[in-house]
């Protein structure tokens, strides 16, 4: 029962991922982007949690976090671009 | 037991698939990046949390096994998925996108009043914002 409804989860988060793949083709302006990246990564992340499930270990369970923490830091540095144009400040008072 | 258990995980993990379905068929249809911002990061964390919780409960119920990686991971999605939604709309703001079919932007007017340095003004803003909220 639950190898079943692991495939059949595992087949709806890759057709989601296409369809976020078409938005950041074709997405009119740069957030749009940005925003379908974010949720691939977070899609990434559940598609490896039910291959956990499927293959039946937890040896994948260290890259689901390093995901979480990678794509986090992606949109955050991608999000300081587009506001500031820099990504790390340099220090004001040298 | 462990037929409940089942039932628990097979719950979990299609209202998990539905969920990100949900949240690509949002980032698909909706016009504009504020709404497909919404969609986004709204619908695929709480979809990623139910797959994370089904996974921890699997490794619970079945291996027998306290995992509290998948424990931190559900604290950590959780925590991070709002605030980076929430920085990509404010980014998307300052980059310049309008928002689709709107007239109202008291923020344009707020980010004036504070350019111009007048208090007065500023006082009846937040008087009017006070009203509205």
């Amino acid at each position: 029962m639950i190898q079943t409804a692991v495939t059949i989860a595992i087949i709806c988060l890759a057709l989601s991922m296409l369809a976020l793949v078409y938005r950041i083709i074709k997405g009119p302006t740069l957030p749009d982007r940005i925003v379908a990246l974010d949720a691939v990564g977070v899609n990434i992340v559940g598609i490896v949690a039910l291959i956990c499930i499927k293959v039946d270990t937890t040896a994948y369970v260290e890259f689901i976090l390093l995901f979480g923490i990678l794509a986090f830091i992606g949109t955050v540095a991608f999000s300081k671009y587009l506001e500031k144009g820099v990504i790390i400040d340099h220090d004001r008072d040298r | 037991m462990i037929e409940i258990a089942n039932i628990i995980i097979v719950i979990f993990i299609i209202l998990g698939a539905f969920f990100h379905l949900i949240a690509a068929l949002g980032v698909i249809r909706l016009p504009d990046v504020y709404t497909r911002n919404h969609a986004a990061s709204k619908a695929a964390t709480l979809g990623v949390l139910c797959i994370l919780l089904a996974a921890f409960f699997y490794f619970y119920f079945h291996e027998s096994e306290f995992n509290t990686r998948v424990l931190l991971c559900i604290v950590f999605m959780f925590l991070t998925a709002p605030v980076a939604g929430h920085l990509l709309g404010r980014a998307a703001y300052h980059h310049g996108v309008k928002m689709e079919g709107s007239k109202v932007d008291d923020y344009q007017e707020y980010l004036e009043i504070k350019k111009s340095n007048e208090q007065q003004k500023y006082e009846e803003f937040k008087k009017k914002l006070g009203k509205n909220l």
